[in-house]
C-alpha cells in the first residue's frame, strides 16, 4: 500500500516531463517542469534521502529554476509577452500543474501524518551526510565543485555584461 | 516512525531511465535553447534519481553526496548557457539552435 505513494509521485514526474518536452509556450513547459522536479523530491523523501529532496526543492526548483523564468521574462520584449501575460492570467493552462501539484500535496500530508514510509528501510539523515562529504575522501572534490562554480560565475557576468552593454546602447 | 517498504530498486533506475530519455528526445526534437536546456536538466536529475536511489539500496551516505556534485554541476552550466542564450537573442532576436550551425572565423 505504502509503496503506492512511490508508483503515484513516478507517474506524476514521468506526466509532467513529457508535458514540459510537448509544450510550444516556454513558460509553461517551466511550470511543468517544476512540478516534474517536486515529485522528483517526494521520491528523494521516500527512498530516504529527505536532504537530496529538500536540496531538490530549494535549488533545483528554487533557484535554477528561477533562472530560467528570469530569463523566459526578459526575452518576451514585445508584442508577442502581451499575448503570453494574457494566455498566463486566463487561468485555463494552469489547471493541469494544480492537479499533479495537489496530487503531491496529498502524498506529502498522508506522509507528514504519521505513517511515513521509506523505501530501503533506513534514513540517510543531512549529518550522517554532512560528515561523509566533509570527512576526507571527498575534499578535494568539493574544492572542485567551488572552482567550477566559481569559474561559472565568471563567464556568466562576461556574457551577461556584454548583453546589458549592448541593450543600454540599442536604448541611449 | 519509519517503517520498511519494498519498492525494487530495479523500478527506480526504470522510472529513472524513462525521464533520463524523456530528456534526450527533447534534446534531439526541440530547436529551441530554452527547450533543450530544460532537457538537459531533465537528463541531469534523472541521473540524480539513479545515484540517490542506489545509495538508498546500499543504505550509504555517497549517493546523496554524488547527486549534490550533479546539482553544483546543473547550476553552473545553466548560469554559463543562459548567458549564451542571452548572446543568441542579442544577435539574431530569436532562439532556433539551427541558426548558430555555422563556424565564422
Amino acid at each position: 500500500m505504502e509503496s503506492l505513494l512511490f508508483y503515484v509521485a513516478g507517474a506524476v514526474s514521468l506526466l509532467s516531463t513529457l508535458l514540459v518536452v510537448t509544450r510550444k509556450n516556454a513558460a509553461h513547459a517551466l511550470i511543468y517542469l517544476i512540478v516534474s522536479l517536486l515529485a522528483v523530491a517526494v521520491i528523494f523523501f521516500l527512498l530516504g534521502a529527505p536532504f537530496a529532496a529538500a536540496l531538490e526543492v530549494v535549488v533545483y526548483a528554487g533557484a535554477i529554476m528561477v533562472l530560467f523564468m528570469f530569463v523566459v521574462m526578459m526575452l518576451n520584449l514585445g508584442k508577442s509577452a502581451v499575448e503570453n501575460e494574457h494566455s498566463l492570467l486566463q487561468g485555463k493552462m494552469w489547471i493541469g500543474p494544480a492537479i499533479l501539484t495537489t496530487i503531491l500535496l496529498a502524498e506529502l500530508i498522508y506522509v507528514i501524518s504519521g505513517s511515513a514510509t521509506v523505501m530501503s528501510g533506513e534514513v540517510l539523515p543531512p549529518k550522517l551526510v554532512g560528515t561523509v562529504l566533509f570527512g576526507g575522501s571527498y575534499l578535494l572534490v568539493v574544492e572542485l565543485a567551488s572552482i567550477l562554480l566559481l569559474a561559472a560565475l565568471v563567464g556568466a557576468y562576461h556574457l551577461g555584461s556584454r548583453y546589458m552593454r549592448s541593450r543600454r546602447e540599442e536604448i541611449n | 516512525m519509519f517503517s520498511p517498504i519494498s519498492i525494487p530498486v530495479e523500478h527506480v533506475l526504470a522510472l529513472s531511465a524513462a525521464l533520463f530519455f524523456i530528456g534526450f528526445a527533447g534534446v534531439l526534437v526541440r530547436r529551441n535553447i530554452m527547450f533543450l536546456l530544460m532537457s538537459l536538466e531533465i537528463m541531469m536529475n534523472a541521473c540524480g534519481l539513479a545515484f540517490v536511489a542506489v545509495g538508498a539500496k546500499w543504505a550509504q551516505a555517497d549517493g546523496q553526496i554524488m547527486y549534490m556534485f550533479i546539482l553544483a554541476v546543473a547550476a553552473a552550466e545553466v548560469a554559463v548557457a543562459l548567458g549564451l542564450v542571452l548572446q543568441l537573442e542579442r544577435r539574431f532576436r530569436h532562439l532556433d539552435i539551427d541558426s548558430v550551425s555555422e563556424l565564422n572565423g
